[in-house]
């Protein structure tokens, strides 16, 4: 089962270090393959690294796409957790 | 061997004698080949990344013990990286479908993320490009065999001699370690701040002579002069024992006194206080007889994070301190960022010259949601203790006028929200540019306190930058310009009715103490290690004779002469 949705980041900081392995952490937690995608570079979600050369900044958009049994509930989960801003 | 003797620059002050023990960041050799059996170097592999992560875990755990869980947490960093399909998942599959060396791929891969992590327009992701050299090369090492140079097995007086060292190597130093010597570095670098705070002596900036020293070899180390003498004489080594063991034996009577006041022989009270960095120096503030906090810089808040830390993360560190010092005074000095500190966060821009820049309290006032947070922080902390706010590199009458009214609308905001906070908190000021000691008259009606940040005020006094070794002995904040400013300082401040302290580094020099106390001040903070034997020098002066040499001192030609006239053999 594929699923995805484009989320816009509000984090003040972006995707840095703690926040990038908040999302590899709740990415982790599920079986879906995870990929983040923003304008032509593409990451695994479950990457450190990956995520954190995506270098996403406040205001840029976001794909996350799931691929796997659980692949909407993890896309879902991570849009809440960059769009609510709970990373700090 | 015939005695050498080789002149760095003094970092932290104190004798020792001890053997030499090299930390070396070995980089280790990595060959390039092809495997036919890829099986067994995945298993190389996974055995190296296995204990990679058992040696980080270990790191982590005694750095939390010893130094707090946020100074750990580079560690956490480390171990993620460890777990990274990016990174050790395309190492295995480099070995499986290339069939090279599990060295080589590891080298390879390490690089590319090294490269990659640089070229991020972001200056924090920039320096996690360290953190993966650090781990890629932790791993080459287990690979080939070597074990990483462990400073828990340094011996009890060890001399540790490194190219450099960084905050978080100094930090694992054991007890017990004699001194450290390094060729790279200055007195102003984080590992001589370190030091100072570990109460060992260290040169650093040694250079290439560093080379000469070779593992055992025994040195005395002059943390004073900033020398390193190598195989001395036995002569030499009775003296320098002999001398350590005055010293140890001054500094104990010292520490057994430390809880009590300081008071000149005529019965002048004069207060002596800690410069602590981070909650965790709170405790041995205390122990070595703190009646105050002087100075707590709160810029481990910010440039230890990733983001703008929160009023409850701030809370946190400044209610900890409070709540140690019972009803002491504390006081925190709102973010002196800016000058030589960036944080990659902020995006500061670049500046030609920074030190004269957009720095401390100018950047704080120009970004009010940054200070608003910081001050509310320190509203909400004010009701575990007795909470004094300084402001860093004041110059102008408006900027104290304007950070009371953010405090006015941050208490109007907190009131609002029924969450409480003292009734009267104090605000003072750093007197560390020239403009505002000379006009100290005019500040200090507005203001409850001034406090002398000597290292700023000299190098803006005497337009000379200490981290320059061309100019570095023009720095002295003994130079009778920068003793007039604190004089002058000390009359205001006298004159308004309020105290005049001084949290500089020429505040723990025990050699000038007479003279400070002369020139007017009634409170002196220094870092901890230094608390007892300044009190103990506190006892043996006189204010009369002080005041005296006090005057002499304003008169003199140079910061040498100053030194001189109270030091004979300087």
């Amino acid at each position: 089962m594929n699923y995805e949705e484009t989320v816009t980041i509000p984090n003040e900081t972006g995707l840095h270090a703690r926040p990038a392995s908040q999302v590899v952490k709740t990415a982790g937690a599920y079986q879906s393959k995870i990929r983040l995608i923003k304008g032509s570079q593409e990451a695994d979600a479950k990457s450190l690294l990956g995520v954190m050369s995506l270098s996403a900044g406040r205001g840029d958009e976001l794909i996350i796409r799931a691929e796997g049994d659980d692949a909407t509930e993890a896309v879902k989960a991570l849009c809440q957790l960059i769009e609510t801003q709970e990373m700090k | 061997m015939p005695s050498e003797r080789y002149q760095g620059i003094s970092a932290a002050p104190g004798l020792a004698i001890g053997r030499v023990v090299w930390w070396r960041k070995e980089q280790p050799k990595v060959e390039h080949y092809n495997v036919s059996d890829p099986t067994s170097e995945l298993k190389k592999l996974e055995d190296a990344v296995q204990q990679a992560k058992e040696q980080i875990q270990y790191l982590r755990n005694t750095t939390a013990e010893r130094m707090g869980d946020d100074a750990a947490a580079i560690f956490d960093a480390h171990l993620a990286f460890l777990e990274d399909p990016a990174y050790i998942g395309e190492m295995k599959q480099h070995i499986q479908e290339h069939h090279k060396n599990a060295s080589a791929v590891c080298q390879e891969i390490t690089t590319q993320m090294v490269e990659m992590l640089a070229s991020l327009p972001d200056e924090y992701m920039q320096a996690r490009a360290d953190d993966i050299k650090d781990v890629g090369n932790r791993i080459l090492l287990l690979l080939a065999g070597i074990t990483p140079f462990d400073p828990l097995t340094l011996e009890s007086g060890s001399v540790v001699v490194a190219n450099e060292l960084t905050p978080s190597d100094t930090a694992q130093f054991p007890p017990g370690v004699a001194a450290m010597v390094t060729a790279r570095g200055s007195k102003t670098a984080h590992a001589a701040i370190m030091a100072r705070t570990l109460g060992i002596p260290a040169v650093l900036g040694l250079g290439d002579q560093l080379q000469e020293l070779s593992e055992g070899d025994l040195l005395i180390i002059d943390g004073d002069g900033g020398t390193v003498e190598q195989h001395p004489s036995t002569q030499r080594q009775t003296e320098a024992r002999s001398t350590i063991k005055h010293h140890q034996q001054l500094r104990d009577q010292a520490l057994e006194k430390a809880s009590l006041d300081a008071t000149t022989s005529d019965g002048k009270r004069i207060q002596v206080f800690a410069n602590i960095g981070s909650p965790g120096d709170a405790d041995q503030a205390l122990a070595n007889g703190a009646e105050g906090i002087g100075l707590f810089r709160t810029e481990f808040l910010y440039l230890e994070n990733d983001h703008w830390p929160t009023e409850e993360e701030q809370i946190k560190a400044y209610s900890h301190v409070l709540k140690a010092f019972q009803n002491k005074p504390v006081i925190i000095r709102t973010l002196d960022i800016g000058g030589d500190k960036d944080l990659p966060y902020a995006n500061l821009p670049k500046e030609d010259n920074p030190f004269l820049g957009h720095r401390a309290i100018r950047y704080c006032l120009a970004n009010p949601a940054v200070f608003k947070t910081q001050l509310k922080a320190l509203l909400r902390s004010s009701i575990h203790g007795d909470l004094w706010i300084m402001l860093p590199m004041v110059e102008n009458l408006s900027e104290i006028q304007e950070t009371k009214s953010l405090l006015d609308e941050c208490r109007r905001e907190l009131t609002q929200k029924n969450i409480p906070f003292a009734e009267t908190i104090k605000v003072g000021i750093m007197i560390e540019v020239p403009a505002a000691a000379i006009y100290a008259d005019v500040l200090a009606k507005e203001v409850d306190f001034m406090s002398i940040g000597t290292n700023d005020l000299t190098q803006y006094t005497l337009a000379a930058d200490r981290g320059n070794e061309q100019v570095a002995h023009l720095y002295d904040a003994a130079h009778p310009a920068v003793l007039r400013l604190v004089k002058k300082t000390c009359e205001a401040a006298n004159q308004a009715g309020i105290i005049a302290g001084m949290c500089g580094e020429l505040a723990g020099d025990t050699m000038m103490a007479e003279i400070l106390i002369g020139l007017g001040l009634h409170e002196l903070s220094m870092s901890a290690g230094a608390i007892p034997e300044m009190k103990e020098q506190v006892r043996q002066i006189h204010s009369t004779s002080a005041q005296k040499r006090a005057d002499e001192a304003l008169l003199q030609g140079s910061a040498d002469a100053v030194r001189q006239s109270v030091n004979p053999s300087f």
